[in-house]
């Protein structure tokens, strides 16, 4: 299968709604779009599993186009496990986005424009072999959120907007500065040539940092997170999915697959910085969320909590913890995008998003609540679902690492499903239970949109909760691919 | 008959009905789902009795012992090269044993919701619960591998949090349950913790091959565990020491116990199932489960005999003055499990384990009595409509059915012959005789204490003033009264069972026999604890509240259950709340999004400053021109060499 046809098709659609001259036909053809982007993705994926059955090979589907010659930068894409797996994360979250933003009326157009241009950015992302071409999707993928934040958004909007957009153009350009210092010292922009390239420790040890961090940025790396707060709560649902279930990965996936992956002496050299960070986002991040009385903020600070395992698990660095890392990777990516749709179609009825103000939902809205409660469920961690799976996947892992520090950060972490329980709990407790507040009597429960996009989510949540060796099937070596071409190079030099 | 079909079959028949009955919650009525569901676990129970007859007399020992059974083991999950987490059913003679406890407590429970649930709202939905849990439950039982003990562990938590706060929109519910959940959950982190520990040394999380590598006097998983600690305590101790946090959360031993006097918001059927009978009794499964491994740390089992046998007292002092029925039964299966747990810390070799088999056989006894209590405490509820004991009284003659296995269970939890209570707690007092005489004092004075509160419930509900009742309410239908009659039953032949040579730890096992010298002391101190209660409550009189005023600050402090409650709300909303969560928000609002803001307003700052000197008035380009060319002056004359 041609992987150009993933990036074609959010481009035509996107072409396709603004030439629409109607808003039903926005909405379907944002709806047609998003589902043949999951059946594409889906056929891929049987396609590599296929051809991986027969031989075993580190890329598929590659495809390479010169685009600046002069200066070695490639047009390369390629998929392997890992990147389809975060495709189909994509897929899910747009198709679900697209649903729950079925009766957006503020310019509606440009909305579902930008969620295609978002969705073609995240895709690039993903598969892209070239870091200059990664970078690029990378930068795509940013201002249609300055956009949907600023235009759609709500509360405190603008000076939100701006953060978020000045916070990761912040990271973007410490990354640029990374791939500048890479391209100078190999020549390259292809990671697959840059992979079989040993950079000088001292090299490795100035350029990591700007990596790492600039990818960290996106990924809500503690002290660079407090765009994620601000950002999701003024987004409107759809872009808070997005922002949540997608654009924090590309962070998280940067720093594994350029950052940590290029770069594995700086990357155990500098794993005390990030375990500690990354730990302190952890509990910290829990204990800030405990302390929330909006629903969004909430979500966007446990989102901080959540992040803070995909980077114990790069920080680690061994086979487990880099697995467990890409798993929370997908599992957040889903458990938060059904939260905030929760949260979405809990506002879009009673225009409250304060915890106090709410109360016993449950019994007007079964549906609502019920997707409410599993996503809280999934969140503190509860087996069965996908948080389950990657939460333990990166605690085992890190618990393989023998110095006593780390041991101490990894109990640490695991004390956060503690926290993560209280405030659950807490606001399950309040908003879903409870005596019912009578302005909420005549409220109806979700529609049949609203339906779909968590059933997609849900399905997602439970496939991986229920059956993870699936994902293990699809990406377990390739997690371990990464970790031994690092240790690999160490071994050689 | 022992094959993976039949046991498949019992594990899957109450998910299947979680699954029907909670998808369809709107579109299945009444009485539908519950006959469905009903019928799904009486058969489950049927063939989990067939299963344990086979396993146990059929087939029968080999070698001296009964072998565990392999039936199903898939890889689920694989971390590394080492640990794995298999999903495996294995049958050995404890998990058939509290298979069929489960299941049979499960399907009375199941039959008498029947009744007792009729015309709640809420009713499918209800059924679909029970069925996660009974799920939960069996796989949480037939687990092979330490990382499954622990999912079901998590998934009996969450099926016990819906239950408990069945009625949601009752504030006191829902707090209720959040309790039940966060308690038993910061427990799980110390179960997790010791999985981690446990699990790393072993280099498994088989349990059967952990307890064969840790064990091995000299193998290297185990010496490493032995030799490798931190502050000076063995890495084994640790992670023992964290895993029997674990059960003690579940198991509400002291101080972890405080979720359960307030899990009984939940429905009382659901009481009698998960808070006496099967979730709460896990923590005892999970040390008798890997016995062999908690036998080589001679101080955790010290702190599980003490542990044990401080809850059994502390909870049988507080059982005495608490006024709520359900509340008392609570604190009551606080205090039998804490005899469950003190007698797995005192089983040694010399004694052939003793303590083992008694807790075990406890475990398997009360399991019948303590949820024909709750059932029994639930008719009663459901024909006065009130927790409170001063509601009732003199209800013997309404309802002679209840009455009558009421008295059976008090008699049985009492320790009176021949009820199963006395077999059991007969074999724990001898074991701890043995092993640990001081303990075996306070077991005594608790067991007396248990007969005392028991008939003081008993005698409150059944005999003394009748208080006028809505005279529409009967003792209720047919499928409530029979779940009572059959856990009589049970109560009554359960002492009699071969229970020893049936579960033993070791090689070779004691048959059970009654030591009639021995007996007597526990015996006349039962009595007399009924005697007392008997004198104070079988009439009303003032002899309660002279004895009281005698009592004064005693009375108050065990009323109000020794102010626990009161000192963990503290430690959250005094200490927790506000110097933990606050600051940190604080901290994230203030100083690492004000540095964020600072950057940007540093920025904003220097282009105003810039912007300023673009006036436009050529007087100061001239300015900054001359000033310019001064400081060059000054670098070139005095600087620059």
């Amino acid at each position: 299968m041609n992987l150009l046809l993933l990036l074609i098709v959010p481009l035509i659609a996107a072409i396709g709604i603004m030439l629409s001259p109607r808003v039903s036909a926005v909405r379907q053809i944002s709806l047609a779009a998003s589902l043949v982007q999951l059946m594409l993705v889906g056929w891929l994926l049987f396609q590599m599993l296929n051809s991986r059955s027969v031989s075993a090979q580190p890329l598929y589907f590659e495809q390479v186009y010169q685009w600046f010659p002069s200066w070695n930068i490639q047009f390369h894409i390629g998929v392997d496990g890992i990147a389809i797996s975060m495709m189909i994360l994509t897929a899910l979250v747009v198709l679900a986005g697209v649903l729950v933003s079925w009766q957006e009326s503020i310019l509606p157009k440009e909305f579902f424009f930008l969620l295609m241009f978002l969705s073609l950015g995240a895709y690039g992302f993903f598969m892209a072999r070239d870091i200059f071409t990664l970078f690029f999707f990378l930068e795509l993928a940013v201002i249609p959120k300055f956009l949907l934040i600023g235009i759609w958004g709500s509360g405190q909007k603008q000076y939100s907007a701006m953060k978020l957009a000045l916070m990761l153009m912040a990271g973007s350009a410490l990354v640029f500065v990374g791939l500048t210092g890479i391209y100078l010292e190999a020549h390259s922009f292809d990671l697959t040539v840059l992979s079989a390239t040993h950079f000088p420790v001292a090299f490795q040890y100035l350029f990591y940092p700007l990596l790492f961090v600039g990818f960290g940025i996106f990924a809500a790396l503690f002290p660079f997170h407090t765009w994620v707060p601000d950002g999701h709560a003024s987004a409107p649902t759809a872009a808070s999915m997005f922002l949540a279930g997608i654009s924090m990965k590309l962070g998280g996936y940067g720093c594994l697959r350029v950052a940590s992956f290029l770069m594995p002496d700086a990357a155990i050299h500098y794993a005390p910085v990030i375990i500690i960070l990354s730990t302190c986002a952890i509990l910290y991040g829990a204990f800030v969320t405990l302390m929330q009385s909006d629903l969004k903020y909430m979500n966007a600070y446990s989102s901080v909590s959540h992040c803070g395992f995909v980077m114990l698990g790069i920080g680690v660095f061994n086979t487990t913890s880099v697995y467990g890392a890409i798993l929370q990777m997908i599992s957040h990516g889903l458990m938060t995008a059904l939260f905030f749709a929760a949260i979405g179609m809990i506002y879009y009825r009673t225009h409250t998003r304060k915890i106090p103000e709410l109360g016993g939902l449950l019994a007007k809205l079964p549906f609502i609540s019920t997707v409410f409660v599993i996503a809280g469920l999934c969140s503190l961690g509860l087996p069965g679902l996908s948080g389950f799976v990657a939460e333990m996947t990166v605690f085992v892992g890190s618990w393989e690492n023998k110095s006593l520090w780390v041991r101490l950060a990894t109990i640490l972490s695991c004390a956060s499903i503690v926290v993560t329980a209280v405030y659950i709990l807490r606001a399950s407790g309040k908003v879903i239970m409870g005596p019912i507040r009578e302005t909420f009597v005549n409220l109806s429960d979700a529609v049949w949109y609203e339906k779909m996009a968590a059933i997609f989510l849900l399905a997602g949540i439970f496939v991986m909760g229920i059956a993870p060796f699936l994902l293990q099937y699809i990406i377990g070596n390739e997690a371990a691919a990464i970790v031994k071409q690092g240790t690999q190079v160490l071994i050689n030099k | 008959m022992l094959n993976v079909t039949n046991i498949l079959i019992i594990l899957f028949l109450p998910f299947i009905n979680f699954l029907i009955l909670g998808l369809g919650s709107r579109s299945i009525k009444q009485p539908v789902s519950g006959t469905i569901a009903t019928v799904s676990l009486l058969l489950a129970a049927g063939l989990s009795l067939m299963i344990g007859y086979q396993y146990f007399i059929v087939k029968g020992m080999v070698n001296g012992a009964f072998p565990p059974i392999e039936l199903f083991r898939y890889p689920w999950m694989v971390f590394g090269s080492k640990l794995t987490i298999d999903m495996s059913l294995v049958l050995d003679p404890l998990t058939v044993m509290m298979l069929v406890v489960v299941t049979s407590v499960s399907a009375m429970v199941h039959l008498f919701s029947l009744g007792y649930m009729k015309g709640e709202e809420r009713y499918t939905t209800y059924y679909a619960f029970l069925g996660l849990f009974t799920f939960s439950m069996l796989g949480l039982l037939l687990a092979g591998n330490l990382f499954q003990i622990y999912i079901f562990w998590e998934l009996v938590g969450v099926s016990s949090f819906l239950l408990i706060g069945y009625y949601f929109s009752k504030p006191s519910a829902v707090a209720a349950a959040k309790k039940a959940f966060i308690v038993t959950r910061f427990a799980d982190l110390g179960f997790l913790i010791g999985i981690l520990i446990l699990s790393f040394y072993g280099e498994t999380l088989d349990i059967a091959t952990l307890i064969q590598r840790l064990t091995a006097p000299a193998g290297s998983q185990s010496l490493a565990i032995q030799t490798a600690g931190w502050l000076g305590i063995s890495a084994l101790t640790w992670g023992l020491a964290m895993i029997f946090i674990g059960g003690a959360g579940k198991s509400a031993m002291f101080p972890l116990h405080i979720w359960l006097p307030d899990a009984m918001e939940g429905p009382t059927p659901v009481s009698a199932l998960i808070h006496a009978a099967t979730m709460v009794v896990a923590g005892v499964y999970l040390v008798a489960r890997l016995f062999p491994i908690f036998q080589l740390s001679a101080c955790i089992l010290d702190l599980i005999t003490y542990t044990g046998i401080f809850s059994a007292f502390f909870a049988a002092i507080i059982a005495c003055t608490q006024t709520d029925i359900k509340r008392v039964l609570a604190y009551s299966t606080m205090s039998q499990i804490g005899y469950m747990m003190f007698s797995l810390g005192i089983a040694r070799p010399e004694d052939h384990y003793l303590g083992y088999m008694a807790s075990l056989f406890h475990l398997f006894t009360h399991a019948f009595f303590k949820s024909l209590l709750f059932l029994g405490a639930g008719a009663v509820i459901h024909m006065i409509h009130s927790n409170e004991m001063n509601k009732m009284g003199g209800l013997r003659k309404f309802m002679p059915v209840t009455h009558i296995t009421f008295l059976i269970a008090c008699l049985a939890i009492a320790g009176i012959f021949p009820f199963a209570g006395f077999f059991s707690k007969e074999e724990i007092l001898l074991a701890t005789y043995h092993a640990n005489f001081p303990v075996f004092v306070i077991a005594l004075c608790t067991s007396g204490l248990t007969a005392f509160y028991m008939f003081r419930l008993y005698f409150s509900i059944f005999w003394g003033k009748h208080q006028a009742h809505d005279p529409h309410h009967s003792e209720g239908t047919f499928t409530m009264k029979f779940p009572l009659m059959l856990l009589m039953l049970c109560t009554l032949v359960a002492g009699f069972l071969p229970f020893s040579s049936w579960i033993f730890q070791g090689d070779t096992h004691e048959t059970s026999h009654i030591n009639w010298k021995f007996s007597l002391v526990p015996l006349s101190l039962s009595t007399l604890g009924i005697l007392i209660a008997a004198y104070f409550f079988r009439k009303p009189s003032s002899r309660v509240a002279d004895t009281l005023m005698w009592m004064g600050g005693i009375y108050r402090i065990s009323k109000n259950k020794f102010y626990i409650d009161e000192i963990y709300l503290w430690i959250t909303q005094r200490v927790l709340f506000p110097l933990v969560g606050k600051p940190a928000a604080w901290v994230d609002k203030n100083i690492i999004d004000g540095t964020v803001n600072g950057v940007g307003n540093f920025v904003g700052s220097i282009y105003y400053f810039i912007r300023g000197m673009q006036s436009g008035k050529l007087q100061d380009y001239l300015l900054y021109f001359l000033a310019g060319i001064a400081a060059w002056m000054v670098y070139f004359i005095y600087i620059w060499k």
